[in-house]
C-alpha cells in the first residue's frame, strides 16, 4: 500500500449479471491532485467511482481508498470522502438549510449551527436558505450539492459529471470552486464530457467499454496517440465532410467549430486523402492534435460498445 | 373522417405504450391478478358467518349418563366443540377471558337428581359475546339442542313422565362482555388495529421507497450511516403518528361509542406499542422490496386485505376453515384484536394475554431480521 496514493485500485471488475460494466481497471492517484475521468456514456465511469467509495461491491480485483480496503472498510472511506452523484440526490422537499443541516448531523460535525451558517454563506445562499432545494436551477443545485459533500472536509472528493447541463458561467464558477478545494489539500476525481474541463485536470483517465484506454497528462495523451492532424477551413468544408467520412479508412474526421479536423496515425494516408480532394475553397494546415482528436481516436480504437448490443 | 382515423391511431399508440409499460412493471402486473384471486379465495372460501365447532369448556359437578348424553348432544350439534374440562369457576373464567374458549358450559352437582325429580335443574352456558356474530347462532340454538339431546332419554325409561312438560332443564345463557350484543363494542376496538395497520405499513413502506425512487438513496448510502440507524430514524416519526391515532380512537371509543374499558390501560398501551413496531417493521421490509411508491402501495394493500378478512375483524375468526385460521394466526392484527378486545371488553390481564403478545413480538423479530438482511448497504 502506498501512503501517498488517495486511490489505489488494481484489476477492478464489476459485473452486472453476465455483463461486465468495468473490466480490469487500475488507478493509482496521488493525494492532492485533480484528475479527470473521461469516456463515452456507459463506459463505466459512474460504476468505477461507486466502487472506489464503497457504494458498490466489487466483483473482482482489490484496492484501497485513502488507505482503507474498499471491500472491508467502506464505512471508513465514506466518512472521509465526499461523493457528488451524477444526478442531483439531495432532498428536493427539504430547504437548502435543512439539507445542509441533515448532512452535517450525519457526519457529526461539531458546532453544527456555525458550520451550517458558514457553508450557506460561502454558497451565497444566506438570503434564500429557506427555499426548497427542488426549486433551485441546475447550476445552484450543483453548487448546493458540492457544498454539502465538502462540508465535512473530506480528503477525497469524487464528482460524477458535476457540470452536466449547467450553463457555461456556472460551469466556470464550479471549476474555480474545485481548484480552490484542491489548493486546500483535497484530492479531486471528476468525471466529465467537456474538453475544456479535462484540460484543467492534472491527469486524465480515459475509459471506453469498461476498460482503461489511456491515461496521463493532456500532453502525454496527445503525444502517445501518435496522431497527425490536418485542419481544413473554408466555405467548402461542409460539403467535404461527408465525402471524407466515407473514405476515412484509418483516419477520422471531426468538426471543430466551423473547421474540420482530419486525423490519422498514418501521415501519408492522410496527405494523400487531402491532396485527392483538391478543392480550392478549402485550405489545409497541419495542426497539433487536440485532446478531443485523441479521444475520438481512442473511441474508434475501442470499437463499438459491445455491451449495448446484448 | 380523416380526423377520426388520425385520432384512433393516436389512441392506439397510447394504448400500446401503456400495455408495454404495464407488462414491464412485474410487481404491479402480478398484483393485478394476485389481488382479485386473493379476494376470490378469501371471500369465497375463508369467510363464514355461521361459525361452528366453537371451543367449549365444561365445568361439571357430576358424571352421569344423562349428562354424558347432554354433552354428546351439544357436540353433535356441530356448534360446540368440547376442548377441555375446567376445575373451578376461576379457571373457566380465565379461559373465556383469554379467548381460549368461546363457551363455558356449567352443570352443577345434583343436576341429575333434580332432573329425575322434575325440578327443572339449571344449566349455565356462558358465551364470549364480545363478537356478537361469533356466538349468536350457537346461543340461539342452545335451547333446541339441549331439548333434542334429552329427548331420547325422556321418551323411554324412568323419565318419560317429563316428556310432555315444559323444558326439563332451565337453560341460563350469559352473553358475557357485551350483553346487549352491540357490534360497535366489537368493531371500534378492532378499528384501532385496522387503522394502525393501514397507515403505519403504508407510510413506512412509501417513506423508504421514495428515497430510492428519487435517487436520494445513493446519497444516503454514500454517507456514514448504517442500516439500523436509517431504519430506526425513519420509523420513529411514525410511532408518534400511531400514538396520536391510538389516542384519538380510544377517546372516540369512550365518548362517542361508550365502549367499556374493563382492563388495565397500561396493558393495552404496551400491546399497541408492540403492534405498532410490528407494522412499522413490515412497512420497512416492503420498502426494501418495492421499487416505486406505487409498488409499495400495492404490497400494503396485498397485506391489508387478508389482515381485515382473516384476523377476525370483519368476520368471526372461528368461522373460518383451518387453513384460513392458520394464515390468520400469522397476521399481527389477529393477535392485536385479541389483546385490544381482551383488555377493553373482557378486562383480561397480562397472564391471559401473554400468548398474543408473544406472537406479535415473534412476528416483529422475524420481520426486522428480514428487513435488515434485505436493506442494501450498497447499490447492487
Ligand atoms: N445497477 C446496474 N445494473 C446493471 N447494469 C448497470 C448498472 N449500473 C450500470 N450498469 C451498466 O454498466 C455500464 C456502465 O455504466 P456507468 O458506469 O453508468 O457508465 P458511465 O457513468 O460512464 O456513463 C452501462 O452499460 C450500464 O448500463
Ligand atoms: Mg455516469
Amino acid at each position: 500500500m502506498n501512503e501517498n496514493l488517495a486511490i489505489d485500485v488494481r484489476h477492478l471488475v464489476k459485473r452486472f449479471g453476465d455483463r461486465s460494466a468495468v473490466n480490469d481497471i487500475d488507478i493509482a492517484m496521488p493525494r492532492g491532485e485533480v484528475w479527470g475521468f473521461l469516456g463515452p456514456n456507459g463506459s463505466g465511469k459512474t460504476t468505477t467511482i461507486r466502487m472506489i467509495c464503497g457504494l458498490l461491491n466489487i466483483s473482482d480485483g482489490a484496492g484501497e481508498t485513502l488507505g482503507f480496503d474498499i471491500r472491508r472498510h467502506p464505512e471508513e472511506i465514506k466518512a472521509r470522502t465526499g461523493y457528488m452523484t451524477q444526478h442531483f440526490s439531495f432532498w428536493e422537499d427539504l430547504t437548502i438549510r435543512e439539507n445542509i443541516e441533515f448532512v452535517g448531523r450525519l457526519y457529526g460535525l461539531s458546532d453544527l449551527r456555525g458550520t451550517v451558517d458558514r457553508t450557506i454563506e460561502q454558497l451565497g445562499m444566506t438570503h434564500r436558505q429557506k427555499q426548497l432545494a427542488g426549486e433551485l436551477s441546475g447550476g445552484w443545485k450543483q453548487r448546493l450539492a458540492l457544498a454539502a459533500v465538502t462540508m465535512h472536509n473530506p480528503q477525497l472528493l469524487l464528482l460524477d459529471e458535476p457540470t452536466a447541463g449547467v450553463d457555461p458561467q456556472a460551469r466556470r464558477d464550479f471549476w474555480d470552486e474545485i481548484h480552490k478545494l484542491s489548493t486546500q489539500g483535497m484530492t479531486v476525481l471528476v468525471s466529465t464530457h467537456y474538453m475544456d474541463e479535462a484540460e484543467r485536470c492534472d491527469h486524465i483517465v480515459y475509459l471506453a467499454n469498461g476498460r482503461k484506454m489511456a491515461e496521463g497528462t493532456v500532453q502525454q495523451i496527445i503525444d502517445r496517440s501518435g496522431l497527425v492532424t490536418f485542419r481544413g477551413e473554408g466555405t467548402g468544408v461542409r460539403r467535404l465532410a461527408s465525402d471524407l467520412k466515407q473514405k476515412a479508412g484509418a483516419a477520422h474526421v471531426a468538426y471543430f467549430g466551423a473547421a474540420l479536423h482530419v486525423s490519422s496515425t498514418d501521415r501519408q494516408a492522410i496527405s494523400r486523402m487531402i491532396d485527392d480532394e483538391g478543392r480550392t475553397d478549402v485550405t489545409w494546415n497541419e495542426v497539433r492534435p487536440s485532446l478531443e482528436d485523441a479521444f475520438i481516436a481512442l473511441m474508434k480504437e475501442a470499437g463499438e460498445d459491445q455491451r449495448l448490443h446484448h | 373522417m380523416n380526423n377520426i382515423s388520425t385520432s384512433l391511431r393516436r389512441v392506439g399508440a397510447v394504448f400500446v405504450k401503456e400495455l408495454v409499460q404495464m407488462r414491464r412493471d412485474r410487481l404491479t402486473f402480478g398484483m393485478m391478478f394476485g389481488i382479485p384471486i386473493l379476494q376470490l379465495i378469501l371471500f369465497g372460501y375463508a369467510i363464514n358467518t355461521d361459525p361452528k365447532n366453537l371451543p367449549t369448556a365444561l365445568l361439571i359437578g357430576e358424571q352421569t349418563p344423562v349428562i354424558r348424553t347432554l354433552i354428546a348432544g351439544l357436540e353433535n350439534s356441530g356448534y360446540y366443540d368440547i376442548v377441555l374440562q375446567a376445575d373451578d369457576p376461576a379457571a373457566s373464567e380465565a379461559l373465556l377471558a383469554s379467548g381460549q374458549v368461546a363457551f363455558v358450559v356449567s352443570i352443577p352437582a345434583g343436576f341429575t337428581k333434580q332432573l329425575v325429580r322434575g325440578e327443572r335443574p339449571q344449566m349455565l352456558i356462558e358465551a364470549d359475546a364480545s363478537d356478537p356474530a361469533a356466538a349468536s347462532n350457537a346461543i340461539a340454538r342452545a335451547e333446541a339442542i339441549v331439548s333434542r339431546a334429552l329427548h331420547h332419554e325422556l321418551q323411554r325409561g324412568p323419565l318419560s313422565h317429563l316428556a310432555s312438560q315444559p323444558p326439563p332443564v332451565e337453560l341460563i345463557i350469559h352473553a358475557r362482555y357485551n350483553p346487549e350484543g352491540k357490534s360497535s363494542y366489537n368493531i371500534v376496538p378492532g378499528l384501532l388495529g385496522v387503522i394502525l395497520t393501514m397507515t403505519l405499513v403504508m407510510i413506512t413502506a412509501m417513506a423508504m421507497t421514495r428515497e430510492v425512487e428519487r435517487g436520494t438513496m445513493e446519497n444516503l448510502l454514500a454517507m456514514p450511516v448504517n442500516p439500523a440507524e436509517v431504519m430506526i430514524g425513519k420509523i420513529t416519526p411514525y410511532v408518534l403518528v400511531g400514538s396520536v391515532q391510538t389516542a384519538v380512537i380510544l377517546i372516540a371509543a369512550n365518548l362517542l361509542f361508550s365502549v367499556p374499558f374493563a382492563g388495565p390501560i397500561w396493558l393495552l398501551l404496551a400491546g399497541t406499542c408492540i403492534f405498532m413496531f410490528a407494522n412499522l417493521a413490515l412497512g420497512f421490509t416492503f420498502s426494501t422490496i418495492a421499487r416505486s411508491q406505487m409498488q409499495a402501495m400495492q404490497l400494503t394493500f396485498f397485506f391489508f386485505l387478508p389482515s381485515i378478512l382473516l384476523s377476525g375483524f370483519m368476520f368471526p375468526f372461528r368461522g373460518m376453515p383451518g387453513w384460513a385460521q392458520i394464515l390468520g394466526e400469522a397476521l399481527p392484527l389477529t393477535h392485536f384484536l385479541r389483546i385490544v378486545r381482551g383488555v377493553m371488553l373482557k378486562g383480561a390481564d397480562l397472564g391471559q394475554l401473554h400468548a398474543p403478545i408473544l406472537s406479535i413480538c415473534l412476528f416483529t423479530a422475524v420481520i426486522m431480521t428480514v428487513a435488515l438482511l434485505r436493506y442494501r448497504r450498497t447499490l447492487d
